[in-house]
Parts: structure tokens; sequence; C-alpha cells
């Protein structure tokens, strides 16, 4: 069996699996693509893709080359006597049991040394983030903060990040593919990761077990900054919550009291502890209390409701009208009063008034 | 006893001799028409499977649709799955375990009839009960592996979830008793001479499969029942907030859940082992290590089931051996692969239907198997897990693999079910309809994964650069549906017009080709004795003097042909297979509807068990099977 007559047969599939592989690499529109790793972890895990990849590629094609090969050569041809009844071939079968044998001894010596180099922060003094996962949404923490937010979390470029996720309801799962791989977000269950990331930017993350009706719309995004301005972020963060007393901003604030949004947002400021613990404790105990996004510094995030849409006024307006038409599933349609209760139902000024207000929450 | 027993079965009905028409099929315990009654279910159930896979496939076609909503959505992908594991790949297998297996070793019937025609009827049931959801209010929307916590009462409303407990439930029933059957009948009622080393491959691969069965679905019992006594008693194995960990949940299902990967695909792998040398005209190479690797699949899939479970954070330590260990099942699935290249190598290949199906089964196989080793590698595997990658990864295997190998399967042993010649045109237009639509599905979904796309979700932004393979995807699904639609052509058009098969259409190598097509009741005259492996092939040809095989009468055909006129007593049909099942199935209906169901259903179990018990296997009015002619 000549081997260069089945390279050569084989060159142009392997080119167009290779273009298209890089397609899908180059093109700059993949928000969650794992091909553009931006992050010494996402780059490990991606290097050993392509280890597989190739490793996988070569052995498709000498396998697949020999079945076709034996399919052409040995195919049925008039006039030809009955086959030899060969029944095995001893030496034949230690071979190949042998070769893939040696083959995946060496694939699982990098993969056990990747699992053992990727479990803990290369530094020594990583970020802390808390993350909770709720029913559809991230609530992100930076316990040395004493920062809350959602939606988005900032870190501090080339610094490592350590998240400890846990859940408020069912499993959800914590990935942002140009950084790391997942890690699952289970109730009563502390599990821990890292990531850092090599360049600023925007990283697009997204709950990857399914968690329900909106599990399509809990995304997230890791906001990546300089030190200085993580630090900044971090200081408006801190601030206290602004009050609005003027114009419309003040009128969405007595909306927002009245109609009901105080019940699960805060706006006060960060979250006390003693808040944080009641709702820990108020979980463990059956209450299945809903708490919904700390919207204290609300305008000073790109995006809302489980990162589905940008924040603009217009987005905020829209999602104001009709949360379960662009949201499907969400709670706040479900369970506020001011989308269950016709008395205390938004008109379309209260809306107007309502996204200035959140809008001035820097 | 026995006049108690035939008071009150007197009471309901006469026991049906020797029934026709509806009530023949319903009381029947022929392994044969047991087998046919398995397959057209199942298919049925591939078809509405494929509807719901379908009608994914259109939603998710363009970026931000709302076609299907997520409420069905959810219900879509819980039942797809559900439906093609239990209700399709499952009971397909069986149908040939039913009518191939007794043939192919030389049996009149299965070891227990009754035990078969009641294995049938509660799978039938369980899939009812199954698919009743959908009318009742939802059916579960929880994905197939259901995991806790989004299974409890908190989170799952409704009784959909209700619905599938106790469908699988039903179904665990049916599994357990038509495994247990197998396992008996392969090793007891082989024909003499027939040792275990000279079984063929596809009864080696179902015994194997049988053992799997009847291990691993207890697990999944205990789970489900775990989780019905929450979801209705209160009781708190899987609440969060009593403390439960609910990796337990995860650990339980991937114990069974892998052990069932095997248990899909092992039958497929049986088949090709069968169809290979048929149309090579060349024996299986290296059996000894085809079946042994069968064996150690089998044992090793028990010891992989958290390579499921990778991104729940069980540390590096247990993550290295789960890899490891799924790592090196690559080696005995590779052996097969080879051995079964070598077996077409030096052989005089036919490229018929089942041929064809069973070499694009190969190639499907080695794809799903790469991207197996891929997965198994746990770091880069974090990347892929729950993505569009893993989606297809599964598919290569049960699609391109189990589906691709059944339906080898029935169109190699057609012929002798219904005695007809499928049209070989057809089939072959099926076959590339099939293959080139299963890859313009499957294979774009690898770069979606890669490129992010999680699974399960009911729609996606414009922005995230996945509609153009979604799009293209979808378009192969039409492909698929083409090529099933030419399949139900085929079969009408065989059944009109198709050609006389004779006993022997492929020139094959086992037992069930030296009868006639289709085969009596009673399968066979006299019982065969066996000398070796490719019992029949020896009776056709022996060695000549080049060492090639000379045949040894003229027509291959007539080497059975013998005369009919003994007297064969088969067992008698019965009514308590299907009562007892009809009792089963209320019992599990009751709990989601009302009580007094399930103890209507026990009352009617009790006394199918109990008369069952007492009515002898064969009646002493019923008539010789040589005094009817014909098949079912």
């Amino acid at each position: 069996m000549p081997k260069r007559l089945l390279s050569s047969r084989w060159l142009p599939v392997l080119g167009l699996i290779s273009l298209v592989v890089l397609l899908i690499a180059c093109t700059p529109e993949h928000p969650q693509s794992t091909f553009e790793a931006a992050g010494p972890v996402a780059k490990s895990q991606l290097n050993l893709f392509w280890i597989l990849f190739w490793m996988s590629l070569a052995i498709f094609i000498v396998v697949v080359g020999a079945l076709l090969f034996t399919l052409f050569r040995f195919r049925e041809k008039p006039g030809t006597a009955l086959p030899f009844q060969t029944h095995g071939n001893r030496k034949l079968e230690i071979a190949w049991t042998v070769a893939p044998s040696l083959l995946l001894i060496a694939l699982a010596v990098i993969t056990v040394q990747t699992l053992f180099a990727l479990d803990s922060p290369s530094q020594d003094d990583p970020l802390q983030v808390e993350v909770i996962a709720h029913q559809w949404w991230f609530e992100f923490y930076y316990p040395e903060y004493n920062v809350t937010t959602a939606n988005e979390v900032n870190v501090p470029v080339g610094r490592d990040v350590a998240f400890k996720v846990d859940s408020r309801d069912v499993i959800h799962s914590f990935w942002v593919p140009k950084l790391r791989g997942k890690i699952d977000i289970i109730p009563n269950v502390t599990n821990n990761t890292w990531f850092s990331a090599s360049e600023p930017g925007l990283y697009y993350g997204q709950c990857a077990e399914f968690c329900g009706i909106a599990h399509a719309f809990m995304k997230f995004r890791v906001v990546a900054q300089h030190e200085d301005e993580f630090l900044e972020w971090v200081a408006g963060q801190q601030a206290p919550a602004r009050f609005a007393t003027e114009g419309l901003a003040s009128e969405g604030s007595l909306v927002f009291n009245t109609k009901g949004c105080i019940t699960c947002h805060t706006v006060a400021g960060p979250d006390s502890a003693a808040m944080r613990d009641s709702r820990t404790a108020s979980f463990l105990g059956g209450q299945n209390l809903v708490h919904a996004p700390n919207l204290a510094h609300f305008a000073s995030r790109g995006s809302f409701a489980g990162s589905m849409f940008e924040n603009t006024d217009e987005n905020l307006a829209a999602w104001l009208r009709d949360p379960e038409g662009v949201k499907p599933g969400n709670r706040m349609a479900r369970l506020a009063d001011a989308f269950n209760n016709p008395d205390m139902a938004l008109s379309e000024s209260d809306i107007e008034a309502l996204v200035a207000y959140l809008q001035s929450l820097q | 006893m026995v006049a108690a027993n035939e008071l009150i079965g007197g009471v309901l009905a006469k026991r049906p001799v020797a029934p026709t028409g509806v009530v023949g099929w319903i009381t029947t315990i022929d392994h044969k028409r047991i087998g046919i009654l398995y397959g057209v279910t199942a298919f049925i159930f591939f078809i509405l499977g494929g509807i719901e896979a379908f009608l994914m496939r259109i939603q998710l076609a363009s970026a931000d649709s709302s076609l299907v909503s997520p409420e069905v959505y959810n219900q879509m992908f819980t039942m797809h799955g559900t439906t093609m594991i239990f209700l399709v790949v499952m009971p397909m297998g069986a149908a040939f375990f039913n009518f191939v297996i007794p043939l192919m070793i030389g049996a009149r019937d299965v070891a227990f009839p009754r035990l078969n025609a009641f294995s049938y009827w509660t799978f039938l049931f369980g899939a009812i009960l199954l698919n009743i959801s959908f009318l009742t209010g939802g059916a579960p929307n929880v994905g197939w592996f259901g995991y806790s916590p989004l299974t409890d009462n908190i989170y799952s409303g409704g009784s959909g979830v209700d619905y599938w407990i106790l469908g699988l439930q039903v179904l665990g029933v049916s599994s357990l008793a038509a495994a247990f059957n197998f396992i008996v009948t392969i090793v007891n009622m082989r024909a003499p001479g027939m040792s275990m080393m000279k079984l063929p491959v596809f009864a080696w691969m179902t015994l194997i499969v049988s053992f799997l069965l009847v291990l691993a679905f207890p697990v999944l019992t205990v789970a489900i029942t775990l989780l019905l006594f929450d979801r209705l008693f209160g009781t708190t194995f899987f609440d969060v907030s009593a403390g439960a960990n609910p990796l337990i949940w995860q650990h339980f299902f991937w114990a069974f859940g892998h052990p069932e990967v095997y248990i899909l695909i092992l039958p497929a792998m049986g088949i090709v082992s069968e169809v290979l040398p048929v149309f090579s005209k060349k024996p299986l190479f290296g059996y000894t290590v085809v079946v042994f690797s069968g064996v150690l699949i089998g044992f090793m899939g028990w010891g992989v089931w958290s390579h499921h479970m990778f991104t729940v954070g069980l540390g590096p330590i247990a993550n290295s051996a789960f890899a490891l260990i799924t790592m090196f099942i690559a080696v005995p699935t590779g052996i097969k692969i080879f051995n079964w290249i070598a077996t077409m190598w030096g052989g005089s290949i036919k490229f018929s239907t089942p041929m064809l199906f069973a070499i694009g089964f190969i190639t499907m196989f080695i794809i799903g198997g790469l991207s197996g080793v891929m997965h198994a590698v746990a770091p880069s595997d974090t990347q892929q897990s729950d993505t569009y990658f893993i989606v297809a990864h599964l598919h290569y295997v049960l699609f391109g693999g189990s589906i691709f190998g059944l339906f080898a399967g029935i169109y190699y042993w057609w012929p002798k079910i219904t005695g007809k010649m499928m049209s070989e045109l057809l089939g072959k237009v099926q076959f590339w309809l099939f293959f080139i639509g299963m890859n313009i599905t499957f294979f774009p979904m690898h770069f979606l994964g890669m490129d992010g796309m999680p699974r399960r979700i009911v729609t996606y932004a414009g922005e995230s650069g996945w509609e153009f393979w979604n799009a293209f995807s979808t378009a192969g699904v039409f492909l698929i549906g083409l090529s099933i639609v030419v399949f139900i052509h085929n079969v009408i058009y065989t059944a009109r017009n198709g050609k006389k098969a004779g006993n022997d259409p492929w020139d094959a190598r086992t037992l069930e080709w030296s009868i006639s097509s289709p085969p009596p009741e009673y399968n066979f005259v006299e019982i065969p004795t066996v000398k070796d492996k490719d019992a029949f092939w020896d009776e056709k040809y022996s060695q000549g003097p080049d060492g090639r095989p000379i045949p040894k009468v003229q027509g291959a055909a007539e080497v059975a042909v013998k005369e009919k006129e003994h007297n064969i007593h088969m067992p008698t049909p019965s009514y308590y297979p299907v009562l007892l099942s009809v009792g089963i199935t209320l019992i599990a209906g009751g709990l989601v509807s009302h009580l007094s169901v399930s103890i209507i259903g026990g009352i009617l179990a009790l006394f199918a068990v109990y008369s069952w018990a007492f009515e002898p296997a064969t009646a002493p009015d019923a008539p010789a099977s040589s005094e009817k002619e014909g098949a079912y």
C-alpha cells in the first residue's frame, strides 16, 4: 500500500477541513469561540484540543483510507473464485492493540499534567470573586471590596481571578469560552475555578447547564480592564447609591418605590453582609425567596436582564413594557406586581420615568 | 388449583388456543411475531422522535427565532432524547434479539415465551404512558438525564416529570424481563454443538447487552423511585434545602447512563459483525478478539460514568482516573474496527444495501469514536461538554452508529422476516440520502460547539455567529426525512411487488438462513447439530484442494429443505402477559391521576400473575403446529 497515494488523495479534504476550521477561528464576530483563547488557561486547553484534532485527523485518514482501499481493491469482480476463509492473524491483532495503547498512554500523560496544572491559580494572590447563580442571571460579589454586581464581572488584566461558585436554586454552569472551560454551579456544593485575561476587552459567557425555561437567555460578560481602570470601577461601585432629587429621574424613583420594584431589587448600595447571610439561610431553609439584581449602580453596566440586552434607553423601555415578550420565562414577568396586578401596572410615563431613574444610577 | 385457575380464566375468556387476526397478535407468544411488534412500534416512535427533532431544527435554523416557545422546545429535546433511547434504539435492538436470536442459535422459541410477550406489552404501555403527558398538560421538560434539583416540585411543577419517572419505571420492568429472558435463552437453548465460542457474534453482543441491562437498569430504577418519593410524598433525597447533594443524582444517573450507551451500541456492532462477513464472503476476522473486546467494553463501561461529570468539580485526581479509563475504552473499540476492515480485506465485497449501511456504520463510528477520545481529555473537554460538540459526538455514535447498524439489520433480515426482497435501488437511494443528510446535519455541530454554542438553548442571538452552520445543519434534516420517506416507500413497494426471497438470498453463514422465509412457527423441523462457527456456511461449502471453499451441493437453498410432517407442540398463546402489562401500567398511571386507578391495576396484575402461574405452557387442547401452515 503506497503511502504517498493515500495522502495525496486526502490532501484536498485535509485542506478543506483546515480551511473550515480556520474560517471559524478567524472571523471576528464569534463572541464565544473557543478558538480565540484570550487567557493562559483557555490557551492551554486549546493547545490540547489542537493536539487531539491533528491526532484524530491523522488516525481518521489512515483508517478510513485503509477502509476505502479495501473496499476498492476487494470489490466483487465477475468470475473470481470464492475468497480464502481466513479466521484471523494473531500478530496483526496484537499490533493493532498495542499501537493505539501507546498513543493513548502519551495522551494520558499530557491530560493528567494539564489537569493538575490548571487546578489552582498560578499567582499567589488572586482576586477573589464569588459567583452566585440564580434562575436566570449571575450575581457577582467581591469580598475584598464589598462590591455586589450582576450580569457583568469586571476583572483586572493579567491578574488571576479565583471564582467561588454557588447556586441559589438549580444547577447552572459558569463558562467564558475565550477564558476557560466550564465549572458547574451546584447548590450545596462549593466549586472553585480561576482564569486570567491577557488583553482588555469584553468576554462573553453563558450558562451551559440546562436550568429551566429561560436557560438560553442566561448570559454574562467579563469586562477585563487595566488595573487602574479596574480600581476606578471598584471605587464607583463602592460609592453610596445616588438619590435622584429632581426631574424625570426623581419621578422614576417614586415609581420604583410604589410599583413594587423595590421588593426584589436593592438600590441602596452594596448588599450588607447580614442581607447576604439571611438570603443564604432562607434558601437553605427551603423558603425559595426570590431576590433580583442589585441596581445601585445599574447605569455603569453595559447590559441587563441576564446580559441579554445592551443597556440602552430603548432596550430598557422595551424590557419594562413587556418582559415576557422579550425574554420568555423570566421571573420578573411572572412574579412582579407591576406585571401581574392590574392596579400596579406600569403606564408609558411610568416606564419613561423608570428608564430615566435607572440610567441615573451611575 | 388448576381447576380454580380454569374457573377464573373461564370467566374472562377461553384460552386462545389457535387465535387469528388481532387477537392472534395480542395473545401471541411467538418470538418472531413479538419481534415484528417490537420493530413496528419502535419505527413509529422513530418517526415521532424524528418529528420532535425536526421541530427543534426548524426553530434553530435562524437566529432569534420564536417559532417554537421555550416551554415546547424544552419538552421537545427531553422527549426526543428519551424517545430515541428508550423507545427506538433499545426496542429496535429487542426486535432483532427476538426475531433473530432463537433462529440463529437453532432454538424453537425463547426460554420464556409468555414473559417475552409480557416484555413487549409492558414496553408498549410504558411508552404510551410516557407520551400521554403531551395530552395531560405538558410533557417532561428537564432533559433526558433530568438533573436534580431541577426535577423538584419547586422547579418543575405539573405532572410532566412524574410521567417521565413512571414511564421509565414501566419501561425498566420491560427491559429487565426481556434481558433475563435472553440471558437464559442464549445460555441454555443453543443447538447441540454450539459452544459459547461458536455462538454468532450478534448473539454474543445480545448476551452482553442483556447482562448490562440487568445490572444497570436497577440503578436508574432506584434513582427515579427516590425522586418519585420526593415529588409525591415529600421525602428529601434530592431536596437541596434539606441538605441534599445534587451530585448524588448525577452519579446514580450516569452509573446507569454510561452502561446504557453500550446497551445502545453493542447490538449494532453485533449486526455489523454478521453483515460484513456475509457480503465479503469471508468469516469474521479474529472472532475471539471481537467477542472479548465486546465483553471488555461491557466491563469497562462501568468505570467511566464520571466522564459525563468532568465539569462538576470532582477534582484533578478523580478526573484523571475517569479520563484514563475512558481513553482506554478506545482500545477494544478500535480493535473491533480493525477487525472489521480485516474481515473485508481479501474478500469479495458485494455492495448490497445492508453492506452499505454496515460500512456507513464503521465510518461514522470512527468519527464518533475519535470525538469520544477528545471528550475523554478532561481539560479540553470542559470547553466542549454541554455544547453542540457533544451533540455532534453523541449523534455520530447513536445515529451514525446505532441507527445505521439497525438499518443494516433491517435490510439484511427483511427477506427472512417477510419472505420478500426489498428493492436494492430504493435501498441504495435511502442509504445515500441518509448518509449525506446525517453528515450535513451533525458535522457542523462540531463547529458550533467549538464556537461556544451551548446545547439545549431554544434560540440564540444574531451576533453569536452561529446562524450559518445552524441553517446548514437544518438543511440536512430534510435529506434525512426524505430518506425515511424512501424507506417507507420501499417497504410498501416490497409488500406489493417484492421478489420472493427463498431461504438464503445472501448466501449467508448462520442458521436462520437454513430455514424457509418467513420461518414456520416452530422454526426448525429438526434442531440442527452445529460443528463450528458459521454453521450454515459449513453445510453449504467444503474446503477445496486450493484452500478456497467449494459448494457441496447444487443450489445452497436446498440444503435444509425437509419434510414438515412432524407433530411439534409449541407453547399456546395466552391473555395473561398483556393483562399483567395493563395492570402494571395502571399502577403507575394511578400515581399521576387517581390512586383508585392504581388499586384497580394492582388487582388486575395480581389476578394476571396468579392465573399465569397456574396456566400450563401448552394447552391440552392445542393443535400441533404442523396442522397450521404459514407464518404469522
